[in-house]
This record gives C-alpha cells, sequence and structure tokens, in this order.
C-alpha cells in the first residue's frame, strides 16, 4: 500500500493539517461578549467558542476544543476568516461553506483557505465535524445578539 | 480442535464482499459480528414454513413455531450452562435485558441511601438504566476503578461493597479493553453482602465459554447479534426462583395468566416478562446461531481469538506510533482492541482505513465514563471473531501505514 489514494490528499490537504497542527486563535478571550459550546456525542469532537463583537465587527475569537483533524482545522480557519468581518458577512461565510459541504456548490472566492474542506463533502459521515464550530458560532450569535434578525440553523 | 477460517469463511456470504474497491476486512465484531448462511436461510425458512404466532394456537404451523422458539430457550440456556431453560427470558438486546431488571427487580428492592456499585468500564447500558433507577428510588451509584494495565480495581470494588450494597453491576468482558473481570471473584465479595450480581454478558457469551452457575452470579445478560444471531434478541438469564421474585416488565398479552377487571395474575417463569408477540423468527434463527458456535466449540472459539489478539496486538505496537490499550497478556483480555495512532485522531483513521476497505470503529464506544478515566476523547477499536486472519491484521496495520503518512508521522516524530 505505497500507493497514496489520491482522494486523502484531496481530503487532507495540507493546509488542513497545518491548521490542525498549529491552530489560531487557540485559547480564551479576557472579555468575550458572547459564548457558546458545542460537540457531536457520537465523535466526541468538542469546541468552546468566545466571540468579541464592537458594534457589529467580530474584533476576535478564541477556540478551545478536542477532537479530528477536520473539526479543529474547520474551527482554526473559521476564527481566521471570520475575525475582522461584520457579523452578516459571518452569517454569510456560514452559509456558503455549508452549501460546499452538503450541496457541494462550488466554492465561492468569499470562502478564503475554508475552500480546502471541500473534500470533506466527499465523505457524508464527516461532514458534521466540518460543520460543528460553525454551529458554535450561529449559537454564540444568538446569545444577547441585537443583530440578529433572521436566525439560520447550520 | 482449532478453526479453520478458510473454510469457515465460505459460511459467511459477506465476506465474499468488496468495500471500496477493496476487499471487506471485518473488523467491528465487537459491535455486531456477520451471519453464517445458516442463520440467514432460518430466517427464511421460519417465514416460507413456520410462520403464525406461538403460544395461542392450536394449530399445526403455531405448534411448531412454539416448539422451535421454546427450542432455542433450552439451546440459549446450555450456551451459558444454565440447568432449566424456564430461567432464560428473551428481550431486545443487552440493553433491554439491563432494563428489565433495572424496572422488575430494582424498583421493588431498593430505596433511599442503597448502593449500586459499577464499575468505570461499563458500557452506557450498564450505566444509566441504574442512573435511573437510582433517580427514581434515591439509591446512590459507586463506581470501581481500574488500574494502569486496564484490569478492575479489585481493592477498590472490595472497599465499595458494603452493607448497603444492593446490586452490584460489572461487565465480564469490556468492549473497548477487552478485559476479561474475574466474576467468581466478584461473587465471593457480593454475596457476603447480601447483593444481588448482574454481569454485562455481551461480549463474553460469544467469545468465551460461559457457566453462570461457576460464575456465581445470579443474573446474565447477552445479545444475539454480536454472537453470530440476528438483531433484535437478546437473552436475561436469572437464578432459579428470582424471576418468581420479580414484578412484571412490560403489560399486555402473553405474559398475563387470569385478567379480571379488577387486576391480573401473571404467567409463570419467563413469559411473565415476554409480554405481546415476540420476535418469534430472529429468536429462531438465533437458535441456528447457537448450534454453529456449538459445533465449533466455544473452547476453539477462545483459542482462536487469543492467538488472533496476541497476534494483533504485535502487529500494532511494532509498526510504530501505535499503543495498545489494556491488558496486553491474552490469557486474561479478550479480542476487542482500542488503540492510539499517535498524532492522528481516530476519526481520520477510520476514514482512511475504510477506504481500503477495512472496518473498524472510531468513538468512545458507549463507555464515556472509561474514555474520560484514559483522558482520551475516543479510541481506535478493532475486534475480533471467528472467521478473522491474521492477513486480514496485516491489512488494517498496511492502512493504518497510510494514515500516519497522510498525518505526516515520521516527519514529525524526527521533527520534535
Ligand atoms: C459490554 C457491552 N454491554 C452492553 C452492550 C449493549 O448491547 P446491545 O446494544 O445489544 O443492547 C454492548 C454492545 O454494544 C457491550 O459491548
Amino acid at each position: 500500500m505505497s500507493r497514496a489514494e489520491p482522494q486523502f490528499d484531496e481530503l487532507y490537504r495540507e493546509v488542513i493539517l497545518d491548521h490542525y497542527r498549529r491552530p489560531r486563535n487557540a485559547g480564551s478571550l479576557e472579555a468575550p461578549t458572547h459564548q457558546a459550546e458545542g460537540a457531536n456525542p457520537v465523535c466526541g469532537d468538542e469546541i468552546e467558542l468566545d466571540v468579541a463583537i464592537d458594534g457589529n465587527v467580530i474584533c476576535e475569537m478564541a477556540f478551545r476544543g478536542q477532537g479530528c483533524s477536520i473539526s479543529q482545522s474547520s474551527a482554526s480557519m473559521m476564527t481566521e476568516r471570520v475575525c475582522g468581518a461584520t457579523v452578516a458577512e459571518a452569517r454569510r461565510v456560514m452559509q456558503l461553506f455549508e452549501a460546499q459541504l452538503v450541496e457541494s456548490a462550488e466554492p465561492d472566492p468569499a470562502l478564503g483557505d475554508l475552500e480546502a474542506l471541500q473534500g470533506v463533502a466527499q465523505f457524508p459521515v464527516r461532514v458534521k465535524c466540518a460543520l460543528l464550530c460553525w454551529k458554535v458560532l450561529h449559537a454564540a450569535l444568538e446569545t444577547n445578539d441585537n443583530e440578529a434578525t433572521t436566525p439560520q440553523g447550520v | 480442535m482449532s478453526i479453520d477460517t478458510a473454510r469457515l469463511r465460505g459460511d459467511f456470504p459477506i465476506l465474499g464482499r468488496e468495500v471500496n474497491g477493496h476487499p471487506l476486512v471485518y473488523l467491528d465484531n465487537a459491535a455486531t459480528t456477520q451471519k453464517p448462511r445458516a442463520v440467514i436461510d432460518a430466517l427464511t425458512h421460519y417465514y416460507e414454513n413456520q410462520n403464525a404466532n406461538i403460544h395461542r394456537g392450536i394449530h399445526a404451523l403455531s405448534i411448531e413455531a412454539t416448539e422451535a422458539y421454546e427450542g432455542v430457550r433450552a439451546k440459549a440456556a446450555g450456551h451459558i450452562g444454565a440447568t432449566n431453560p424456564q430461567d432464560i427470558v428473551f428481550t431486545r438486546n443487552t440493553t433491554e435485558s439491563i432494563n428489565l431488571v433495572a424496572r422488575a427487580w430494582g424498583d421493588a428492592n431498593l430505596g433511599e441511601g442503597d448502593e449500586i456499585v459499577l464499575s468505570l468500564m461499563e458500557h452506557h447500558s450498564n450505566i444509566v438504566p441504574w442512573q435511573l433507577l437510582a433517580a427514581r428510588t434515591g439509591a446512590v451509584l459507586r463506581y470501581a476503578g481500574i488500574d494502569a494495565e486496564g484490569r478492575l480495581d479489585l481493592d477498590s470494588l472490595r472497599g465499595l461493597i458494603g452493607e448497603r450494597t444492593k446490586l452490584v453491576s460489572i461487565t465480564h468482558m469490556s468492549n473497548v479493553l477487552g478485559t476479561i473481570n474475574p466474576i467468581a471473584e466478584i461473587a465471593e465479595m457480593a454475596r457476603p453482602a447480601g447483593a444481588l450480581l448482574l454481569v454485562d454478558g455481551a461480549q463474553s457469551a460469544p467469545h468465551l465459554p460461559v457457566d453462570v452457575t461457576a460464575l456465581g452470579c445470579d443474573v446474565f445478560a447477552f445479545s444475539a447479534h454480536k454472537m453470530l444471531g440476528p438483531t433484535g434478541v437478546g437473552v436475561l438469564w436469572a437464578r432459579p426462583g428470582l424471576l418468581a421474585e420479580m414484578e412484571p416488565f412490560l403489560g399486555g398479552g402473553e405474559m398475563i395468566s387470569i385478567v379480571k377487571p379488577e387486576g391480573s395474575t401473571w404467567a409463570e417463569g419467563p413469559h411473565k416478562f415476554e409480554a405481546g408477540t415476540p420476535n418469534i423468527a430472529d429468536v429462531i434463527a438465533f437458535g441456528a446461531a447457537l448450534d454453529y458456535l456449538q459445533d465449533l466449540g466455544m473452547e476453539s472459539v477462545r483459542e482462536h481469538e487469543k492467538r488472533i489478539t496476541a497476534y494483533a496486538i504485535d502487529a500494532l505496537e511494532g509498526s510504530g506510533g501505535i499503543t495498545v490499550h489494556g491488558p496486553h497478556d491474552v490469557e486474561v483480555r479478550g479480542g476487542a482492541v482500542s488503540f492510539e495512532v499517535e498524532g492522528v485522531h481516530p476519526h481520520d483513521i477510520s476514514t482512511i482505513v475504510d477506504a481500503y476497505g477495512v472496518a473498524i470503529r472510531a468513538g468512545h464506544h458507549c463507555a464515556q465514563l472509561l474514555m474520560r478515566h484514559l483522558s482520551v476523547p475516543a479510541t481506535n477499536r478493532a475486534s475480533f471473531y471467528i472467521y478473522n486472519e491474521e492477513r486480514e491484521v496485516d491489512a488494517l496495520v498496511a492502512a493504518l501505514d497510510e494514515a500516519k503518512r497522510v498525518f505526516g508521522y515520521v516527519e514529525s516524530r524526527t521533527a520534535v
């Protein structure tokens, strides 16, 4: 079995493994305005998320978690992509990301690095790993978020 | 007599199939085993020739079906060394067997401050029913610990059993660590305390010779689907006389003797606990599974699994970057082998080995207390049965090598 199955290089792209080994924005915030946590009980993947929102801009995020490379790299990439964005923009990226995984939609340029996770769409049982952090972000934004007018489930 | 896997594999139609372009390597037997042709045929034979409701008809089909169903009660008793088939109750699975005891025995016998002793290596099905019982009655749960090798800490267990202990409920074999617990010794601790001893035999009845009399337990529970039988059939054995002392579980047809407007009396023996039309076809097919195992002989089954388990532990740990949990001595463990691959999460492992047709399990294995004790979120688990061969272990190890390559195992080892 020296030959590499091509699908793995598609699923586990270098950028994913890099975020898995060196997660960005790992840890906690001193003064989060929004917080949430979530788990996939079947897998044992866990994510806790701190978000600091000023006005309607997400200015800081930090997460703590454990789980597979997909769940943890997804969280790391999400924080990178969403920090500095408005809440509305974050929600839009959330929708695009879900479409990429669930409907195998062509990746939108707005996704940035998150595009690397598109290989997960070929492994339906792993999609929930990639979506976990977004569910948690969604829940965090719902907590006392004055901006939220149309909550969308992930 | 040793098991001839090459010949025996021909009895299992599913083992001929491919998965993702590779021959199926089925190593998830602790979750459920594959079924031999004899079991599949028994199901069809029943529906094509004998289908009728049991215990109610005077016609030929009903009589035949009843005899076939009751015949399996005797086979199930024989499989675990029980003397009387009337001490065997058919349920849906191990989980239901345990819940039955929690309701039918537990509700009547436990009260405020009474204690239930479990261990940290229990499956959720031997934890949650007792938590529910504790919530109903005010009883308290106590958990015996395990040592660094993954063996039950018998001193901790002994220290927990006392005057207030009403029930000790322990697995015979861990579905995660493979550890075989010394039930006869535990019975010696439970008996003087007057505690009931329930043994979760879900992993032992399929893999070990079991003799409930020698074990000295009061209740023994197991599932047909983990031992070549169909899904939807569980067994509960209770020591002679115990079923008669227990309250009914579910109420309805079949479990009554006389029904009057003001109340009813109960059927005798196991029928009191088998309300409604039971899973006739699957119970009868389970009989074919028990015959299959008895023909092989449980001693031979155990010998085969010791051999392949020892081979697997050596091959896994010898391949680098892999740690096997639980005891390494196959005399005190069975064929459920949990392991960690350095730096690679079990779900990533499962996805990769699945692409090579290798079926293993990743997750908490319904044992979250144990996962917490081991300080891992999940483990990989390969689990063996009578049809597994050493070359299948080799296929697993090769697929794991690929997982290590994808995750840069060699690089990370030299880099650090
Ligand atoms: C040790 C142990 N106990 C109980 C169970 C529950 O069995 P079932 O799901 O058939 O009720 C299992 C298997 O899942 C098990 O391995």
